[in-house]
């Protein structure tokens, strides 16, 4: 689903490297935690797989795409393919729960009468179908977060992103989202979740990559006695 | 309602303020330039109603033999420049006189003799009238030997003729002035929309929209935006055009307003601005994304 091979991402020159000699491989119906310290390239492995950043040298496929040099007009297929969420939630402020998951839906030029449907089925599964008409003031973090992912979801992607979905949550939110995130992933979905909640990371028992100073310097899918 | 027209409306409401700026920014700089065009419109039409009074006249020699005259008539007549020719008698100029100059009708009647010669004028085609065509026509006239004096107001031929070029290039100057601000001001009030809803773009960005999808909305916001500025400067115009031919009566009788061709072509200016103006603040916007 997700392979790497040897990427480097080098942001400005002259400066250090973001990325240095990345690979792994993250297959069919996986979930993969990835962790590190901040600065330790999280957000630019990510940014490198919905082809927001090219990386310098090396090859990056996401579910069939060579996302490394994907032309500009053939992006919006691959975020098609993708669902991407934030620490930040992202939503449109002036729109309620329904209408920013709707959003993503009519953008990508859905039929309009299977619109409502699609909506309402998704936020059911992330258990919002109470707070479909609330904006995003209205709700909690942890609430604000189910809609992004119900807005990540509505395409009925194949993978799932997520950069720190968690940061911005308490720990009864964290463990909320998190469990909602492995729902996701046992339905099928690879899910790929960046943070540095180490705790979350230990007590879960998934395989965890991890990133240091641009390096991926562990993963458990390697050496699944090691302990850490 | 489609989409891209839902959003557009939507944009419009959510974003009222810069709505009515951009929409004032465009009908204020389609209004300037409206009211220029009145202005050389009228300028254009009143200097060729001026222009209609270059006349060449001759001036005859008295006691010059009338078959020497109507001979001669015929050949000015076909001289490519000429409209018309006339021939008035020393009896019609006095009559003339009499009847326009009525300050001295006086002294015309105590007249025991005639002091006015008779004359052949001329009236020239439109695409003559000014001071060089003018002074040829003259110099051909002194030619015929019974041919006095050539008159056709040199001075204020002349004055005419540069006028004619000033207006011409006043107009020019301040018309394309006037395009490259509106061009820049409604760059920046589209461009302050653009970066308002700079959040919505990321995000249909982020879930997969095309680059033509996003633009969609802005180019039709543009474009209602520019087609309402257009006609607000063109009742804005027909206001001050109305004020100012009330105000002055009888010298704004000769005054015209747009035609329909001449308002719509202000109409699709606006359009084009506000399109134009949103497909490059959107396009650099997206560049950057
Ligand atoms: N847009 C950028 N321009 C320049 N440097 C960047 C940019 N984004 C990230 N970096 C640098 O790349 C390195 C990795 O950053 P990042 O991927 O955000 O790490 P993390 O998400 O693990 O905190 C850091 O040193 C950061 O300063
Ligand atoms: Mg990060």
């Amino acid at each position: 689903m997700i392979r790497f091979t040897k990427v480097s991402k080098q942001y400005t020159t002259g400066t250090d490297a973001a990325l240095e000699d990345v690979s792994f491989h993250i297959g069919r119906a996986e979930f993969a935690f990835l962790t590190g310290h901040s600065g330790a390239g999280k957000t630019t492995l990510l940014k490198l797989m919905y082809a927001a950043e090219r990386p310098t040298s090396g090859d990056v496929r996401v579910s069939g795409f060579a996302t490394a040099t994907l032309g500009r007009d053939e992006v919006p297929r691959l975020r098609r393919r993708l669902g991407i969420v934030f620490q930040d939630f992202r939503l449109l402020e002036d729109r309620t729960a329904a209408e920013n998951v709707a959003f993503a839906l009519e953008v990508t030029g859905a039929r309009a009468d299977v619109i409502p449907a699609r909506v309402a089925r998704v936020l059911d599964q992330v258990g919002l179908a109470m707070k479909a008409d609330a904006f995003p003031r209205e709700l909690s973090g942890g609430e604000q977060q189910r809609v992004a992912i119900a807005r990540a979801l509505v395409n009925e992607p194949p993978v799932l992103l997520a950069d720190e979905p968690t940061g911005n949550l308490d720990e009864r939110a964290t463990r909320g989202v998190f469990q909602l995130l492995c729902d996701i992933n046992a339905a099928g979905t690879v899910v790929v979740m960046a943070t540095h909640d180490l705790d979350l990371v230990r007590h879960a028992g998934k395989r965890t990559l991890e990133m240091r100073d641009g390096r991926m310097v562990f993963d458990s899918a390697d050496d699944a006695t090691e302990s850490w | 309602m489609n989409l891209v027209t839902r959003e557009a409306l939507l944009s419009f409401h959510r974003t009222r303020t810069l709505s009515v700026l951009s929409v004032t920014t465009i009908a204020f700089a389609l209004f300037v330039t409206g009211l220029f065009g009145l202005v050389a419109l009228n300028l254009r039409s009143a200097l060729r109603q001026v222009a209609e009074r270059v006349q060449v006249v001759a001036f005859v020699k008295r006691e010059t033999p009338s078959q020497q005259i109507s001979a001669a008539m015929s050949d000015i007549a076909v001289f490519p420049e000429v409209l018309d020719v006339q021939y008035v008698s020393e009896t019609q100029a006095l009559e003339r006189a009499q009847r326009e100059l009525t300050e001295f009708q006086e002294v015309y009647k105590g007249l025991e003799v005639n002091p006015l010669p008779p004359s052949i004028e001329l009236t020239l085609k439109p695409a003559f009238r000014d001071g060089k065509h003018a002074a040829v026509v003259a110099e051909r006239l002194h030619g015929f030997e019974f041919v006095d004096e050539v008159k056709y107001g040199q001075d204020w031929v002349q004055r005419l003729d540069s006028l004619r070029d000033i207006a011409g290039l006043i107009g020019l100057a301040i018309g394309f002035a006037f395009a490259l601000v509106s061009i820049v001001i409604i760059g920046v009030t589209i461009r302050m929309t653009v970066l308002q809803r700079a959040r919505e773009i990321e995000i249909m960005r982020l879930v997969g929209a095309t680059d033509w999808f996003i633009r969609g909305p802005f180019l039709l916001e543009g474009a209602i935006k520019g087609l309402l500025g257009g006609a607000v400067a063109v009742i804005l115009c027909a206001a001050v055009f109305g004020a100012f031919r009330a105000q002055r009566m009888g010298l704004g009788v000769g005054l015209r307003f747009f035609g329909v061709g001449e308002a719509l072509v202000l109409l699709v200016f606006g359009v084009l601005l506000g399109f134009g103006g949103s497909l490059v603040s959107v396009g650099r916007h997206l560049r950057r994304v």
